[in-house]
């Protein structure tokens, strides 16, 4: 519901739907109303990190998983990775690191068919300036029914991975420090092999609608939200891409390696967090570059952009056409990210069709230890980017130390600069529009931001846009949501 | 001297010995009773009474009665249900009992109790106590949060291995299971292979870095509910998550 009020000069923007929690975003204008910043702020919840004070380090990976209701098992991966090495046991057996791989392409595949079908498309088919009436998730489900099984069933495929794997859909714990607790059986196995092809010519028949949508629109997409940036992201040793395990590479807007192959144990040699008074959310940037030019994006986008190639067929295929479009150079479009995205889709399809044909994936040897450490990072490549876990355990074998930055945090320069640009290019006068409103609202929606994790904090959040000048003075507001105010 | 005597519980008339308490005689008969304190070879002490049945229409703790001929026993009526489910619920509050990230999730007592009677959120405010975690010892950690008081602990050091690890100190809403030493049980004679490391109901006293070994399906409780062990006719499960 849009609300706007226009007392004298004030004009605001809430909440923005179809985002994964909550958030308010403030663009500020110079005395010729011109636009200067925009300001996405999130009520940041440091309470975690308090809360695992003390705890016993096994228990992280099952724990961590209270921080966020919609992305839990990339905590619990990147938890128990660091937690392999608490206990020397990184070098997993090859049943443990495919039964790994399997639940994070699984909640990969979920979570990216989740938030192409549900809360991108709408936009996508009916156009930014359709009435958010049709506009939704109902609105796709009536007009292209199939689209919308499509979504259902793909998130519940790799639901049930999650299941298989894990223990249970959500606050699972089958990975645990230096292995797994389980292995996939014969008949487990069969039974995701059975509806697997129609998952793979779906995530294909997503990638095609993507990649067109994308080609169609070109003229309306170049500039829409775009601007250059550094990309990070983790490669396999070859710069393969590889979105469980690996080493960090940097590269700038032309593509060139600002670092490659850090072992991310390090990762505090060359990423810093910089804290803004306005934002409770920090901002992370490449230290060599300073906090003026060193943020970087990270997720899809940054992903497709800076590996190397990608290690299965169909998927590489895709991300050379994606880089054909700027001939061979990282792509600067905010909207890009969704035809990445349902590249990573398909790579994901295709790694769990590998995976369940490979009979490690039945074998019993499930846990290795080796050396005791007492401090530890495990990163994992997220479907939102890379999610960084940090933590220091005492000779006790409990948590002294956790800091944790979340995808979104490492989005959060570039959503600033995207609805930045969106603002610039929107805004007439100084009034909120409903067209600016919902192209804030598609702009942020491009990075699939989880500001429920970023915040650490649960369940919904509502988004307010509001216009300021230079004094700070309100000028405009305009809510959209559940809750306009 | 042992004589055997007939007792009935809810209208079943069961053979029962006069050394034998209520629990015991309905356990060889294979009737349940719940209980979280109780257990076998150690003394009962009666401190968590969810074991209460009604003797003859009173309520009588069953772990620490004993029999005695023609005894009228129920054990399974509306108001005992509601009597022990408000007992668990208590239970709950009291601490700080977050089952989602317990590894003893599946294992536990209390939850498989909670369970069995059908407990979903406790009626009562939570109290979140401030309780500690005593992890000095290099094998067995000591999560206060999860302490019910069974008192098990303090008992089984005693009869089963001939040490005197545990003792309550304090009272009422600061009484916790203290150890004998003064900077926690990494200083006591207590061993991981103790039998008093394994008596624990809750997630209270752990073995060290083997939590969530036991995948989510292969847990004691997942397969069927608490109580089934001694029930000639189990329940149905409803599964424990
Ligand atoms: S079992 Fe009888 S009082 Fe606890
Ligand atoms: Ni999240």
């Amino acid at each position: 519901m849009a609300n706007v009020a226009t007392n004298g000069k004030r004009i605001v923007i809430s909440p923005v739907t179809r985002v994964e929690g909550h958030g308010k975003v403030t663009i500020l204008l110079d005395d010729d109303n011109k636009v200067t910043q925009a300001r996405l702020h999130i009520v940041e919840f440091r309470g975690f990190e308090r809360f695992v004070q003390g705890r016993p380090f096994w228990e992280i990976p099952v724990l961590v998983q209270r921080l966020c209701g919609i992305c839990p098992v990339s905590h619990h991966l990147a938890a128990a990775k660091a937690m392999d090495r608490i206990v020397g046991g990184e070098k997993l057996t090859p049943t443990a690191e495919k039964i790994r791989r399997l639940m994070h392409y699984g909640q990969t595949l979920q979570s990216h068919a989740l938030h192409f079908f549900h809360l991108v498309s709408p936009d996508l088919l009916f156009g930014f300036d359709a009435d958010p009436e049709i506009r939704n998730v109902i609105g796709v489900a009536r007009k292209f029914p199939e689209l919308a099984v499509q979504g259902v069933m793909m998130r519940k495929y790799g639901q049930e991975l999650i299941k298989a794997t894990a223990g249970k859909k959500i606050h699972g714990t089958g990975a645990i420090p230096g292995g797994v607790n389980k292995n996939l059986s014969i008949e487990e196995r069969d039974g995701f092999l059975k509806d697997l092809p129609q998952i793979v010519q779906w995530a294909r028949s997503a990638l095609k609608l993507a990649k067109e949508y994308t080609s169609e629109h070109l003229k309306e997409l170049a500039d829409f939200g775009t601007f250059e940036s550094n990309h990070l992201c983790l490669v396999g040793p070859s710069g393969e891409l590889d979105l469980y395990h690996g080493n960090l590479r940097a590269i700038d807007a032309g593509g060139k390696t600002i670092f490659d192959q850090v072992d991310y144990q390090n990762y505090i040699d060359y990423i810093a967090e910089e804290v803004k008074s306005w934002s409770y959310m920090k901002f992370p940037f490449i230290k060599s570059l300073g906090p003026e030019n060193g943020w970087y994006r990270v997720g899809p986008l940054a992903r497709i952009n800076a590996c190397t190639f990608i290690d299965t067929p169909e998927a590489e295929a895709a991300r050379q056409e994606f880089k054909a479009l700027t001939g061979g150079k990282p792509n600067a479009m905010t909207m890009a990210y969704h035809w990445a995205r349902m590249i990573e889709l398909l790579h994901a399809a295709e790694k769990i069709q590998t995976l369940l044909h490979d009979p490690d994936l039945q074998g019993t040897d499930l846990v290795v230890k080796g050396e005791r450490r007492y401090e530890t990072v495990g990163l994992v490549e997220a479907p939102r980017g890379t999610l960084f876990h940090h933590y220091e355990v005492n000779e006790h074998d409990q948590v002294t130390r956790c800091n944790l930055i979340v995808s979104t945090t490492n989005n959060n320069t570039p959503m600033n600069r995207a609805v930045e640009k969106v603002a610039r290019d929107y805004l007439s006068g100084t009034t909120i529009t409903e067209g600016l409103l919902n192209r804030v609202e598609v702009a942020i929606r491009a990075y699939d931001p989880c500001l429920s994790c970023a915040t650490h904090a649960m369940g919904q959040m509502p988004l307010a846009v509001e216009l300021r000048d230079r004094r700070g003075e309100l000028l405009d507001r305009r809510a959209k949501g559940v809750d306009a105010r | 001297m042992t004589d055997s005597i007939t007792i009935s519980i809810d209208g079943v008339e069961i053979p029962a010995e006069t050394h034998h308490t209520i629990l015991e005689a309905a356990d060889k008969a294979g009737i349940y009773i719940p209980r979280l304190c109780a257990y076998p070879g150690l003394k009962p002490n009666g401190s968590c009474r969810v074991c209460t049945v009604l003797v003859n229409g009173r309520p009588q703790t069953a772990c620490t009665t004993p029999v005695m001929k023609g005894m009228v026993i129920q054990n399974e009526t509306p108001e005992l249900k509601r009597l022990r489910s408000n007992l668990i619920e208590m239970l709950f509050v009291e601490g700080n009992h977050y089952c989602m990230f317990c590894e003893k999730s599946g294992n536990c007592e209390l939850q498989g109790m909670a369970y069995r009677l059908g407990i979903k959120t406790p009626h009562f405010p939570y109290l979140e106590p401030k309780r500690e975690i005593d992890a000095t010892h290099p094998d067995v950690l000591i999560d206060h949060n999860r302490c019910i008081f069974c008192g098990r602990c303090i008992q089984a050091s005693k009869t089963f291995d001939g040490k005197n690890v545990f003792q309550y100190i304090g009272r009422t809403r600061n009484k916790k299971v203290g150890v004998n030493a003064d900077d926690g049980l990494g200083e006591t004679d207590f061993a991981a292979t103790d039998r008093a490391a394994q008596v624990c109901p809750v997630g209270a006293i752990l073995k060290k870095r083997v939590g969530f070994k036991i995948p989510i399906g292969k847990r004691i409780y997942d397969r069927s509910p608490i109580g089934s062990e001694i029930e000639v006719q189990p329940k149905d499960a409803g599964s424990a998550q």
